[in-house]
């Protein structure tokens, strides 16, 4: 019952939104909504940890230990980035970057948005799952071109020409997928239903399936941000308002890889061999590589945190790659860090901009000094990100490139490499950006960064300390995915 | 045998005296619709009839070759024209050649035409002879695909019998067949120096190509050409038609059945003269530099003929 | 040869679909790029009609009448309109020019047809060599979207390639379920009106359609 609550509170909102979204208190109304969503979340979380997966509506959802976790991760994310947006689209409209009617749009499209993740975490259907990640970038389309400036709609253009080739070459491997399976369970509805698929797998034609990955991989790879697709990325998170970035970079890629992940279970099974999982490591490797030496030469500040979640769904589709429950153990607490630390590290990097009125990191200077609490948010979800103990991406970069080692000795080089290359850019870049010397005088007000401080300490926590409850539903998805 | 025989010179008497006739209806629909007043259907023997009359004129340089060059192209084109079923299939002339040998034939009617344009030494010559090489040698290829792919349909290069496969046995929709006829036109209209590759009707010497050939030529010598320009639109036009709407040519010893054959090769004639002029009225010339490019379309159209023949015929 | 004559015209506009793909690659004219989107919506409306009728998969019905409603009459009037106001309508010259294009294209046709080989020997509708086509329109159409510089040509390339995998969809499998079919419509549609709104907000800020003006994102 809770899955309909979970898809109706997000698009009823974004209707409410569309109808009422001029209101003064809007913002307000946008963060309950996405507090109801979490609440529920939470709610079908609990019943899938005590009963195990389920399928609920006439086999139309399913819901496994795997993607609950993303959900409550989905459902988390966004009610944080609502609250951050609240206090930082006011300051947008104050500064006259943004009006009334635009906000509107913003608020409606986000809940849409959160609403057609949660559809596509949570259907069984793979063609739904198509329908409903093109929804999504179709609701954050207009969310990239916000601002209205030259760049963010060239940003936006390239984000929907790009994603929609991509997602229609995923179109063309559910084809594929659907041809396969009515082979084997006839046609009609239930012929793309995971759960039936999954059932079936192993009679599954293997040379259509392995087309169909392919398809799969690339089509849904464009949307994860995978080299030698990813360019779209960049550019539509440093052009888009600074809550889209945080929920682009810390959900929508995950989701993107979710769809993938679902396809490389049926794959696997269907061919018997590693051809999905090397085909994933290859991407996953040379996204890393390519992205980490990319960092470097970036000199707007999103536009490099953007390249090192390229980076960082790289290492994630790595690990998966490898398969597996520990790699897969490993990606998966690689994908949660990775949300919950971006996202912070976006919302701070959102109110530095916001303070110096430009993103270019050469004139971002002695945050330490002007706002001491934006200093140290930037600061410590940097040093979050780069891995460095006792935060939670420490911990599971530390696993993948352990299992690396054991399993594929040829990849750690590159990935260590990779790894020191951004390392070395970020810290570089972002170290005078906190503590340079600056000017300007101390800013008067506190700005509102409690769920960079919430996010980044529940990474630490779970640097020091998986929670036995949630290492277990962690090794329940992984085994899952690994087999 | 001998009813064979006789049936093969009655047709390829037909070519030769229909041919005038058939240019004369594409210029008559021509000025229709474009309105002038139409010159009489006879008009083509006419002229042949007046040029046959002078004393021919041949520049003081000319070698031997120029000479007997529009002999040499009349009698290909009377040997292409005999070649191809007009109203009765499986001749007893036809095993001499296969659709590549007369593409064969058409080529060496052409360089005869053009080592005759180049002969005399003028500019305008050599610059048509060079015009028109341009065209064919982008034209030939695009030709033989169309007839690889009428080939392929009926696994014979031989013209009776791809009539046969298409004519006389059970009706079939050959997609690939649609892509040819395509090409195949195209190639006719750059091939007989139609719009809008060439223009017939002006000697304007930036974009003629086939008049510019013919300059220095006059009397029999002209007329033979223009007799032959004529039998080769009807060749191509026949052609076509045995290849892409064959049905009621006469099959084999089938005396019975030609006149009804006559009836629907003159009809058939009538009918694609008249698109052909319909055509060229609706369309411009193009430049020159883009000749090319509408000749890779066709070239382009017989491949994919071809390729889609193997997808969905095989 | 033993085809029914139904499925022979099936065959031949499968054929024709594939034509006005390289029609539209070489076409120079937005608004000539409408109508042969306008006319290859009409040959997938009715040859799905017609494996409707000879299957008897009455769920195609729906989906031809879908088709003809959308992309016969609805998105090509919508595009005309858009034309006509922004006043676009000029030649344009692609990127590549146009004969290297077609050879690009023949050898993706080539390409298309090799890969749907194995799978169309396994399928089991009637139809099922047609899938090669599909799979060459759907590689032409991202061809021309990859190939034009403007705005709306490279959204109808966009549609183009969704008619190209719509085609996919029924020669493979008599197309997808119905659910998923209208979803993806629903999003096809809701695609172009965005695209709408954001054709207008592009010509606002950039005073033309020329995707070149859109080159301040590039890697340094």
């Amino acid at each position: 019952m809770e899955i309909y609550w979970l898809l109706g509170i997000p698009l009823s909102g974004g209707i409410f939104m569309a109808l009422w979204g001029f209101r003064r208190n809007a913002p307000e109304i946008n963060a309950l909504f996405s507090l109801l969503t979490l609440a529920v979340a939470a709610l079908l979380t609990a019943r899938i940890v005590e009963e195990g997966p389920m399928t609920v509506g006439n086999g139309w959802f399913f819901i496994d230990s795997f993607n609950v976790f993303l959900v409550t991760l989905t459902a988390f994310v966004a009610f944080t980035t609502a609250l951050f947006s609240r206090p930082y689209m006011r300051i947008e409209e104050e500064h006259g970057r943004l009006s009334t009617a635009r906000l509107r749009l913003y608020h409606s499209s986000y809940q849409i948005f959160i609403g057609m993740m949660i559809l596509a975490l949570t259907t069984n259907n793979m063609g739904i799952l198509w329908v409903s990640m093109e929804g999504a970038t179709l609701a954050t389309v207009l969310l990239v071109s916000l601002y209205r400036t030259p760049a963010s709609l060239e940003a936006a253009w390239k984000y929907f020409i790009l994603c929609g080739v991509g997602i229609a070459l995923a179109l063309f491997g559910t084809i594929l997928l659907y041809f396969a399976a009515e082979k084997v369970l006839g046609s009609g509805g239930t012929a793309l239903l995971w759960t039936q698929l999954n059932g079936v797998k192993t009679q599954l034609e293997p040379t259509v399936l392995q087309l169909a990955f392919v398809f799969l991989l690339v089509g849904y790879g464009t949307k994860v941000g995978l080299v030698p697709l990813h360019s779209w990325l960049p550019d539509a998170h440093a052009e888009g308002p600074t809550p889209v970035s945080a929920v682009l970079s810390g959900l929508l890629l995950n989701v993107a890889l979710y769809a993938v992940m679902r396809s490389k279970v049926l794959v696997d099974g269907a061919l018997g061999n590693d051809m999905a999982g090397n085909l994933m490591m290859g991407f996953g490797l040379l996204s890393v590589v390519v992205a980490a030496f990319l960092i470097n030469r970036q000199t707007d500040v999103k536009r490099m945190f953007a390249y090192s979640s390229i980076e960082h769904m790289g290492l994630v589709t790595f690990a998966f790659g490898m398969g597996g429950t520990v790699a897969s153990f490993a990606g998966l607490l690689h994908m949660t860090m990775h949300s919950l630390t971006k996202s912070a590290i976006f919302f701070t990097v959102g109110h530095a901009t916001q303070k110096a009125g430009t993103q270019l990191m050469s004139d971002i200077r002695g945050l330490i000094k002007t706002n001491p609490t934006i200093g140290w948010g930037l600061m410590l979800g940097t040093i979050a990100i780069l891995g460095v103990p006792p935060f939670g991406v420490f911990a599971s970069e530390f696993l993948i490139i352990t299992t690396a080692m054991h399993e594929h000795p040829w990849a750690t080089p590159f990935l260590l490499i990779a790894l020191g290359v951004a390392f070395a850019s970020i810290f570089g870049k972002v170290q005078p950006m906190v503590f340079g010397e600056t000017g300007l005088p101390r800013l008067p007000h506190m700005p509102a960064l409690t769920p960079v401080f919430v996010h980044l300490g529940l990474v630490l926590m779970l640097g020091l300390f998986i929670p036995p409850y949630l290492a277990a539903w962690y090794r329940q998805a992984a085994q899952l995915l690994g087999g | 045998m001998v009813t064979g025989i006789l049936l093969q010179i009655v047709q390829t008497l037909i070519a030769i005296l229909l041919a005038p006739l058939l240019m004369g209806w594409v210029n008559q629909c021509r000025a229709w619709l474009q309105g002038r007043t139409a010159p009489p259907l006879t008009q083509p023997y006419r002229t042949l009839r007046k040029l046959f009359h002078k004393d021919a004129v041949i520049a003081g340089n000319a070698s031997p070759l120029f000479r007997f060059a529009p002999y040499v192209i009349f009698s290909c084109m009377v040997l292409a024209a005999g070649l191809v079923p007009t109203i009765a299939n499986d001749l007893p002339f036809s095993p001499a050649a296969d659709v590549i040998a007369l593409v064969g034939i058409l080529a060496l009617a052409r360089v005869f035409l053009a080592l005759a344009a180049m002969d005399i030494g003028t500019s305008f010559g050599t610059l048509g002879a060079r015009r028109e090489m341009l065209v064919s040698f982008l034209a030939e290829p695009a030709l033989l695909m169309v007839f690889f792919t009428a080939s392929l349909i009926s696994q014979s290069t031989e013209l009776p019998h791809i009539v046969e496969t298409l004519a006389q046995k059970e009706f079939a929709i050959y997609p690939s067949l649609a892509f040819a006829a395509v090409a195949f036109w195209m190639i006719s209209v750059a091939e007989n120096a139609r719009i809008p590759v060439d223009n017939p009707t002006t000697h304007l010497e930036l974009t003629m190509i086939h008049e510019a050939m013919v300059l220095e030529y006059s009397a029999r010598h002209l007329a033979l050409i223009e007799w032959a320009v004529a039998l080769k639109l009807f060749t191509y036009s026949v052609l076509g038609i045995a290849l892409f709407l064959p049905w009621g040519i006469a099959p084999r010893g089938d005396v019975a059945a030609l006149p009804l054959a006559l009836a629907a090769m003159v009809a058939k004639l009538a009918a694609g003269g008249a698109a052909l002029s319909f055509m060229e009225t609706i369309s411009a010339k193009v430049r020159l530099f883009r000749a090319p490019e509408f000749l890779g379309t066709a070239f382009l159209l017989a491949v994919l003929g071809m390729l889609t023949h193997f997808l969905l015929e095989v | 040869m033993a085809l029914n004559y139904h499925l022979q015209i099936v065959n031949l506009l499968a054929a024709l679909l594939l034509l006005i793909s390289f029609a539209m690659l070489s076409q120079r004219r937005v608004a000539g790029l409408v109508t042969l989107f306008a006319w290859q919506g009409a040959a997938l409306a009715l040859s799905t009609a017609i494996v409707a009728w000879s299957t008897g998969q009455h769920h195609l019905y729906y989906s031809a009448a879908l088709t003809l409603g959308l992309k016969v009459i609805a998105m090509p009037w919508y595009f005309y309109r858009l034309i006509r106001k922004l006043n676009v309508n000029r030649v344009v010259e692609p990127m590549i020019n146009i004969p290297t294009t077609m050879l690009i294209g023949i050898v993706l046709v080539i390409f298309a047809f090799n890969l749907a080989l194995p799978i169309s020997q396994m399928s089991g509708t009637v139809m099922r060599s047609t899938l090669g086509i599909a799979l060459a329109c759907v590689l032409l159409a991202l061809l021309m979207m990859i190939t034009r510089t403007k705005a709306i040509p490279q959204v109808i390339g966009f549609l183009a390639m969704e008619n190209g995998l719509f085609f996919a969809a029924t020669s493979a499998t008599y197309g997808m379920p119905l659910v998923v079919e209208l979803g993806v419509a629903l999003d096809v549609l809701v695609g172009v009106f965005v695209l709408g709104i954001f054709i207008f907000q592009i010509r606002e800020t950039f005073d033309s359609l020329d995707l070149k003006h859109m080159e301040k994102l590039k890697e340094k």
